[in-house]
């Protein structure tokens, strides 16, 4: 079981992670300044997400490792979070709807974990929850403002979700997780609620899901988009160069 | 109000408020000294942004991040005391982007290693403070006022890059090495970061008259020396300057004569480091105008639709 | 040339108890988005436990050409003050 458990904290705190840094890389590039610092508050809660999530990892693990082992001394195929959060940041469009599916996601997810039988994580879902409450608030505010404001937006807007679509379902699996569920550890599965509440998003922003699109998985098994490698490696490089400093 | 009034004020250290009467120079010297500080805030975010993405441990990473993310809303505290005496900040920005407003010369500098990172905060960064700790005095309230918030959340931006040469200058070899190649590179910008000798500042006299400053460039840069040169001994780390020597006369440190033409250089924008950040800035403006003009369009619709 | 926002005047509750106070301004083309901006310039540090964004537009201030008509008269009533009444020294803690 606590190898199953594991797997789990790892899964989300890798997603955290590599959300955060994607985010940390529109620092200075935002269409604004207040961009500029809305992106990095996301991007920073969401730091402070893995750094609980993979300390606890490292406690259930029981080898020694901290959060820094992790982050910095994994493989891109030992990393275990959904494709869609590894995608490029492409417009700020597409960024606002891969944060409009992650943030849905995550907040039933937190919502959820609330009541989590793990004392620990029932401690950082509740935080959590408000912080991605606020994510959501953002990026749905976001979403309906590009769908609902110029031709160009609105274009781009569906663009985004267009693109980012088959990258969805993977957010929702929850296949490795009955176990879990079952000992009251994780909580009852998201997958109808997320897509009720996506489709309200999308109807205020005048948008819609792709129809037929095909879904893209693996990245929560370790088959990863050739763009997670190059993320981790600039991630990685500076601490990979010099083993056993402190900084 | 008139320029009795004005002057009254002034000599009794009140403060100026943006609806006062005030003398067009005074309005145009503020204007012209919170936009370049406010530009220098958000284009400082650049050469320490870039790493972010290869900060070396989490903790690091969420320290720089909230850092660099306190220096644009430095940026936006600042514009908006520019704003209050009448220029919109849409028209600092393109003077910024045209060049014809400046930024400080001293984020023309690059940022090799990740030491650069902690030299920044502990020198740049206290430079800074000691140039900005008078300001919260200015005679112009808003700019006293951004400047009282800006020190209160800069203290943290100096411990931390202390901190980061503490934690290389007691590394590995590999790690102080590189602490003493950034102290090295910053050392001497971050002395000429007061600006040119008092014999040579044109501004320093009327200035200092209004108020809007305290002290002169001289005198700050003193303050720095002596404040930091213990500092760079705690660390083992050697500031790269043969005439510093404790002057025990004086109650100061001896120090040797910056490089002045480097510094015009530097203030002339040459090389190609000022081309890069303004084409940083600019990108990131040209390609967020879509955005912008969607949130616009997205109030006037829904104006529209309560009015029908 | 950039699009411009309208100007927003933010006001800070810094706790329960306490009145809201003026902080600063923000940009932004809504309300909706003046409040997550005032947020994330002016609560990062736990400043604040409630926000007001008002239009700058909308304030309405004095005139300082009015500052004399305005604010002089108040100067010469003493009687205002608990200080202008000279009780006996038993009775003087009222």
């Amino acid at each position: 079981m606590t190898t199953e458990l594991l797997n789990h904290v790892l899964r989300q705190g890798d997603r955290a992670l590599v959300l955060s840094h994607r985010l940390a890389q529109w620092i200075t590039h935002a269409p604004s300044l207040e961009e500029d610092m809305a992106l990095a508050n996301i991007s920073l809660d969401l730091l402070g997400q893995t750094r609980h999530l993979y300390t606890y990892a490292g406690e259930l693990e029981g080898e020694g490792n901290d959060e820094d082992y992790f982050a910095y001394w994994r493989d891109a195929a030992a990393f275990r979070n959904p494709l869609l959060v590894e995608q490029p940041n492409g417009d700020f469009a597409v960024t606002i709807a891969r944060q409009v599916f992650h943030d849905h996601a995550a907040l039933l997810y937190w919502e959820s974990m609330t009541e989590s039988a793990d004392v620990t994580l029932g401690a950082l879902a509740a935080r959590a929850r408000n912080e991605t409450a606020f994510h959501l608030q953002h990026s749905t505010g976001w979403l309906v403002r590009l769908g609902d404001g110029t031709d160009e937006s609105h274009r781009r807007a569906q663009a985004g979700v267009d693109a980012l679509w088959p990258y969805t379902s993977e957010l929702l699996d929850a296949d490795d997780e009955g176990e879990l569920r079952s000992s009251g550890l994780i909580g009852k599965p998201i997958e109808t609620a997320w897509h009720e509440a996506v489709a309200d998003t999308l109807l205020n922003a005048g948008l819609h899901a792709p129809i037929d699109a095909e879904q893209c998985a693996g990245g929560i098994h370790g088959v990863h988009s050739e763009h997670l490698e190059p993320l981790l490696h600039e991630m990685q490089h500076l601490a990979r160069a010099h083993p056993g400093a402190s900084w | 109000m008139s320029q009795e009034q004005f002057d009254a004020l002034i000599q009794a250290d009140e403060r100026i408020e943006p609806d006062d009467w005030m003398p067009d120079d005074y309005r145009s010297t503020l204007v012209r000294q919170i936009a370049q500080h406010a530009h220098s805030e958000i284009i400082g975010m650049q050469p320490e942004g870039e790493w972010i993405t290869r900060a070396p441990s989490l903790r690091r990473k969420a320290i720089l991040t909230a850092k660099v993310q306190d220096e644009a809303g430095h940026g936006l505290y600042l514009y908006g005391a520019a704003e209050s005496l009448g220029t919109p900040r849409s028209e600092l920005l393109d003077r910024l982007h045209t060049k014809t407003q400046k930024y400080s010369s001293i984020f023309n500098y690059a940022t090799p290693e990740w030491a650069d990172v902690g030299a920044i905060g502990w020198l740049v960064d206290g430079a800074a403070i000691m140039n900005q700790v008078p300001l919260c005095r200015c005679s112009f309230g808003p700019y006293g006022r951004a400047m009282v918030r800006i020190c209160k959340e800069e203290s943290f931006h100096q411990r931390q890059g202390y901190q980061i040469m503490l934690s290389l200058s007691q590394g590995t070899p590999a790690q102080k090495a590189m602490a003493q190649r950034a102290l090295e590179r910053w050392w001497w910008p971050s002395i000429m970061m007061f600006g040119p000798p008092d014999s040579a500042s044109s501004n320093t006299g009327r200035s200092m008259a209004w108020g809007i400053k305290r002290y002169t460039n001289d005198e700050l840069r003193q303050n720095f020396v002596d404040a930091t040169v213990p500092q760079a001994e705690l660390l083992g780390l050697t500031p790269p300057d043969d005439a510093l020597v404790w002057n025990t006369e004086r109650g100061h440190y001896d120090f040797g004569e910056p490089d002045w033409d480097e510094f015009a250089r530097m203030v002339r924008g040459e090389g190609e480091i000022p081309d890069l950040r303004i084409g940083v800035r600019r990108a990131a403006h040209d390609d967020g105008d879509w955005v912008r003009k969607a949130a616009a369009a997205y109030v006037s619709k829904q104006a529209e639709r309560s009015a029908a | 040339m950039s699009t411009s926002f309208p100007h927003w005047e933010v006001f800070v509750r810094a706790r329960r108890g306490i009145d809201h106070q003026h902080a600063g301004s923000v940009h932004a083309p809504d309300g909706e988005t003046a409040l997550r901006a005032a947020r994330d310039l002016f609560t990062r540090r736990q400043e604040g436990v409630s926000l007001w964004v008002v239009p700058s537009s909308e304030i309405v201030a004095s005139d300082p050409a009015d500052d004399d008509a305005f604010f002089e008269p108040a100067a010469d009533k003493a009687y205002r003050f608990p200080t202008s009444y000279e009780l006996p020294p038993e009775v003087d803690q009222m």
